[in-house]
């Protein structure tokens, strides 16, 4: 059986009475299965007996109670256990997000994250079967065959031994299980996924086949690469099958030997027919939790899977922590104090490369300042260390006589102002994705901003202006667009430190014209950090650093 | 209906095997519920003292559905998912086919968003279809009808009490548990779609919403959007729990019904009653036949959804078909030109391009420029004849392509840029695209023509080098020139670089831009951009205006 990965039974403290409720529904269900069995044997001896339906009556009453108790049961049950991993599974993706969020606040790009939502909203559901079956029913599989047993044994302690006979094969089983079926179906799984996303890619790069005239050639090979996954599955399979039929056989041979054994006894006078009819309807139950959580194992399986994925996306790569650090320092005057990069080199835990070098960058008050140099180079992630989305791997940045990872991170970035390569436009109105920069900003102020961010004209353009729903399911905006309000955003902050990645990218020559000038504004008085592409751009800075392979080359000094 | 036969024609199913894998679903499900009635026949047979000989065949019968019951359940594992497996293969294969021709004109709807993986998810999910849905279904139907029919043989009445058991177990019941789950499904979607939009935008703009102090906001958004999945998802389970509690209570119940029936018919004098024990427990086993059909019910709704939306696409016509008979293709240096051409997308109304005329003689180098949504990537669709134009004629020597076989248009061109796809495989496989008995000397040659090839002579793994999804694990600059490497590796006389330096810095352009044209030789080029680099590099520059 596999095991569940702590961090995902630490959330499944969430719903721990529920939890315990619906494994206590589950001995309930069983117990009550235990009696109808009792009843069952005890109305179809006396029966044989030649009892009348008069007689048979209180058994058949009590019966029928017990059919209607099981069936109450069984609702509660389902109830609890989807509760259960409902709450769990909402904890999970509240969890993920809030430490993405605050720790490690990086941006993914729009399919991405389409697929990472998905799966936070939509894959988890896999994890249903998680809590609401497979960890009630590994209790189930404990209780039940030491209560079918007991029960036996009150009745007719041989006909226990001769059910018992078939133990050895749940070791067997349980080898089986060991051995094959999980690492070697995991590893199908994961062929399968592998096999899909082939013909995903297929799918996507038709164009380029068409192109190229081999589309065809590919329907050969799509075939191919399928009926070979199927022959090695198929071997896969043969074994891994196996460990439920083994259960299976030790479940049919037990009622097969009871039926036998107890029969010849029953010739033999050795017990009576009650006893023994009771214990032949016994019998199919004392494996079946077992086989139930071998039949969920996939599918549970799967679920953990997810979640596993998802807890991992959420684990902090490089955390931004307030509380790492005790003294949390209020923010120097920007106006005054210079921002000091002193041997600042960063590396993403998952690469082997450092994006960052050993930087040395002085940034004084007031100062213009363009980073250059091929993408790739590590000048997006300059700006998220500035930003402290993410923390040097070693190396320092001072901010005056402070280290910036002394002061407080949110009272820090109040007093930046940030357009990132890729901007967000936010579900909302025109006017609400402007106000990110100042949610409490007036009409007045937000349309200023819009003006110096060269983005009055198209909103007026808009059939609602400023209060034209944007975003997903509103009106779609271009790149240039997007930047724009990016931009505005970035106006309305009125921050001492401002940092620019590749403002004027993707926008048309009249456009950039219109953002530059509005950077001419937003300079005067304020810090600026800019990515720059356009070489336009980079005249604009008081100075200009290259930087290549994360390292800073050949600082060049540029007339203002 | 008729959409499961079309489904089950798509996949040229082997009807033998699905015919076999049904069968051994069967006698599994039949042999457990005679398993459980023999032995109760054995038992109360033998509580009658008989000698041991009488009981001897019941003695082996016994044995021989106790280790045949779990050997046909393996056999039958082992063939329905043979079969779930071999209609995967060929449901692919045959959506493939037939969307090929549609690529990408047709296809240029999917291509937004993420349809076509969800398109693929779709393909992917038709084999449930045979595994989990028809297979369950066909078995309890046989099942069902063999337990009431051995019933009726013995005790009408008591088959009539277990007919009408297992029709609401095997028929109501699912039909309600789909019914509620529909309802339950489009009560979720809603909410399920606010919170994915809540978290993709918080999963995209993470950055922005923490340097502005704003991901309090963002969480109390999503908390909310989850609140409302949660609670709906409460509610649901409710509902869900239903028809599982209706399940128990109908077997139950039925299983009553029938003791009830069968101890009557004993005191009234027309059952033996040695088969009052076998009928309850027959009763009682043979709702395992019907008890997999409540989720059978639910995946047959989804695939079918899933059926009817690959059914709509692989049903569509593509528009551009080969001549009956193909005029022999020119050969050699050609003259390609677009005469006064007028061209719209399928499913859109205004045309992407308007009265254009373009023409490249030989050797020529013409750059197309224009802004965004003027139209030039409608060029190379109309050039490579992936669309034909409304009015006017797109040429190759003076010879209307649609006259040409589609093979011989395209082998007239190599294409490059911004959307050519590279491969989820190895340079070596990306680059044979273009010619499959390419040798590696060749290879590098067109490597080196595209500036790549210093690059890939310094990595460990060499061709063979995995570039990752769409190219990821390749910069920007490197992904673009390996797609010139491939488009030089062909013989076509015309190049068409399709905004070759999107995402890429002004430098990295340039150098791009001016290999490219320096390694094309003696071919044209139609460079299609609508950044500067590279302009002052070619013959002429062409205007592509915004259609009006």
């Amino acid at each position: 059986m596999h095991v569940l990965d702590p961090r995902l039974l630490r959330r499944a403290r969430a719903a721990r009475v529920l939890l315990v409720v619906d494994a206590a529904l589950g001995i309930v269900m069983a117990l009550l299965v235990l009696a109808q069995a009792v009843l069952l044997a005890r109305v179809a001896a006396r029966s044989f007996d030649g009892a009348s339906l008069g007689d048979v009556a209180t058994p058949l009453v009590l019966l029928v109670a017990v059919v209607a108790a099981r069936s109450v049961a069984a609702w509660g049950f389902e109830v609890a256990g989807r509760r259960a991993a409902g709450d769990v599974i909402s904890q999970l993706r509240l969890d993920v997000v809030e430490t993405r969020l605050r720790e490690h606040p990086s941006a993914l790009d729009g399919a991405r994250s389409a697929e990472v939502a998905t799966a936070a909203v939509s894959g988890v559901d896999a994890l249903e079967t998680t809590f609401a079956r497979y960890l009630p029913q590994l209790v189930l599989a404990v209780f039940v065959p030491v209560a079918v047993l007991v029960l036996v044994v009150s009745i007719d302690p041989l006909a226990a031994g001769v059910m018992l006979l078939t133990l050895p094969l749940v070791p067997v089983f349980m080898w089986l299980v060991g051995r094959h079926t999980e690492r070697r179906a995991r590893e199908r799984w994961e062929a399968l996924a592998l096999l899909s996303n082939h013909f995903l890619d297929v799918v996507r790069g038709l164009p380029t086949l068409r192109a190229f005239n081999r589309s065809r050639a590919q329907t050969e090979r799509i075939a191919e690469v399928s009926e070979e996954y199927r022959r090695t599955t198929m071997g896969t399979l043969r074994v891994a099958f196996l460990s439920g039929s083994i259960l299976e056989l030790a479940a049919t041979l037990g009622i097969a030997l009871v039926a036998v054994v107890v029969g010849v006894r029953l010739v033999e006078d050795g017990i009576g027919f009650e006893a023994a009819l009771t214990v032949l309807v016994l019998a199919p139950e004392l494996y079946l939790p077992l086989r139930n959580l071998a039949a969920q194992f996939h599918a549970s399986a799967d679920g953990a899977a997810v979640a596993e994925r998802l807890l991992d996306l959420g684990a902090p790569e490089n955390a931004c922590n307030d509380q790492l650090h005790g003294r949390l320092d209020p923010a120097p005057d920007l106006a005054t104090a210079p921002i000091l990069l002193a041997g600042v080199s960063f590396r993403y835990p998952s690469r082997s490369v450092d994006v960052l070098r050993d930087v040395d960058l002085e940034l004084s008050p007031g100062e213009t300042v363009a980073l250059v140099g091929p993408s790739g180079g590590g000048k997006s992630t300059l700006l998220s260390l500035l930003l402290r989305l993410a923390e040097p791997s070693s190396g320092r940045i001072m901010v005056g006589d402070d280290d910036l990872a002394d002061l407080d991170a949110r009272e820090w970035r109040a007093r930046t102002a940030f357009v990132p390569q890729h901007p967000t436009l936010f579900r909302g109105t025109i006017a609400d994705n402007i106000r990110l920069g100042d949610p409490s900003a007036g009409a007045e102020r937000v349309a200023w901003a819009a003006e110096l961010a060269g983005a009055r004209a198209f909103i007026a353009r808009m059939p609602e202006g400023y209060d034209t729903i944007a975003g997903d399911g509103g009106r779609g905006l271009s790149t240039g667009e997007c930047r724009r309000l990016a931009l505005a955003r970035a106006f309305l902050r009125d921050a001492p430190l401002v940092l620019l990645d590749e403002p004027t990218a993707d926008l048309d020559p009249a456009s950039a014209e219109l953002v530059l000038a509005a950077i001419e504004q937003l300079r005067v008085g304020r810090t600026v950090l800019l990515v720059a592409h356009a070489p336009e751009l980079a005249a604009c800075a008081d100075r200009v650093v290259r930087v290549e392979a994360g390292r800073i080359v050949e600082p060049t000094e540029v007339a203002a | 209906m008729r959409t499961i036969l079309r489904l089950f024609e798509l996949a040229h199913l082997p009807r033998g095997r699905l015919a076999l894998s049904i069968a051994l679903g069967a006698l599994a499900v039949g042999f457990g519920v005679a398993l459980m009635t023999t032995a109760g026949y054995l038992i109360s047979r033998a509580a009658e003292q008989p000698p041991i000989l009488a009981l001897t065949t019941t003695i082996v019968l016994v044995r021989f559905l106790a280790l045949a019951r779990p050997l046909a359940r393996y056999l039958e594992r082992l063939a329905s998912h043979d079969v779930a497996l071999r209609a995967l293969g060929r449901v692919r294969a045959t959506v493939y086919e037939r969307i090929e021709p549609l690529a990408p004109a047709e296809l240029e709807p999917f291509r937004r968003g993420d349809l076509v993986s969800r398109m693929v998810a779709d393909v992917d999910a038709l084999q449930g279809l045979y595994l989990r849905a028809l297979g369950p279904l066909v078995v309890a139907t046989v099942v069902s009808l063999a337990c009431v029919v051995a019933v009726a043989a013995v005790l009408p009445t008591a088959a009539v009490v277990l007919a009408c058991g297992l029709a609401s177990a095997g028929v109501g019941v699912p039909l309600l548990a789909a019914r509620l789950g529909r309802r339950a499904v489009r009560r979720q979607a809603a909410a399920r779609g606010e919170l994915t939009a809540e978290l993709v935008e918080l999963l995209h703009g993470a950055p922005e919403l923490v340097a502005y102090g704003r991901e309090e906001d963002a969480l109390a958004r999503v908390r909310h959007a989850d609140r409302e999945l949660v609670r709906l998802g409460r509610r649901d389970a409710l509902v869900a729990g239903l028809a599982d509690a209706l399940s128990v209570l109908v077997a139950g119940l039925t299983t009553v019904g029938v003791l009830v029936v069968a101890v009557a018919a004993h005191d009234a004098g027309t059952l033996d009653r040695i088969l009052v024990a076998a009928l309850a427990l027959l009763a009682l086993s043979s709702f395992d036949a019907v008890s997999p059909l409540p989720s059978a019910a639910r995946e047959l709704s989804a695939t079918l959804a899933s059926g009817r939306r690959v059914l709509d696409l692989t049903d569509r016509e593509p528009r551009v078909a080969d001549p009956t008979e193909p005029t022999p293709a020119p050969a050699g240096p050609v003259t390609v030109a677009l005469e006064g051409v007028t061209a719209a997308y399928p499913y859109e109304a205004s045309p992407a391009l308007e009265d254009f005329y373009l023409r490249l003689t030989p050797g020529s180098r013409v750059a197309l420029v224009g802004p965004s949504g003027a139209g030039k990537t409608t060029v190379t669709n109309l050039l490579l004849r992936f669309l034909d134009p409304r009015k006017g004629r797109v040429t190759i020597d003076g010879v209307d392509v649609r006259a040409l076989s589609q093979e011989h248009v395209r082998r007239t061109f190599a294409l490059a840029g911004q959307e050519a796809h590279v491969f989820d495989s190895s340079i070596r496989e990306n680059l044979r695209l273009a010619r499959p008995e390419a040798t590696d000397e060749e290879l590098r040659g067109a490597l080196r023509r595209a500036r790549l090839k210093d690059w890939v002579e310094t990595l460990p793994h060499g061709l063979d080098t995995l570039v990752g999804e769409e190219g990821g694990q390749l910069s920007g600059g490197q992904r673009q020139r390996l797609v010139v490497a491939r488009a030089l590796l062909t013989d076509a006389p015309v190049l068409v670089l399709d905004e070759p330096t999107a995402h890429l810095d002004g430098p990295t352009a340039e150098a791009l831009v001016a290999d490219v044209l320096d390694a094309a030789d003696d071919r044209s080029v139609l460079l299609i951009t609508h950044r500067p680099e590279g302009l002052e590099l070619v013959d002429r520059v062409v205007t592509i205006p915004v259609p009006a």
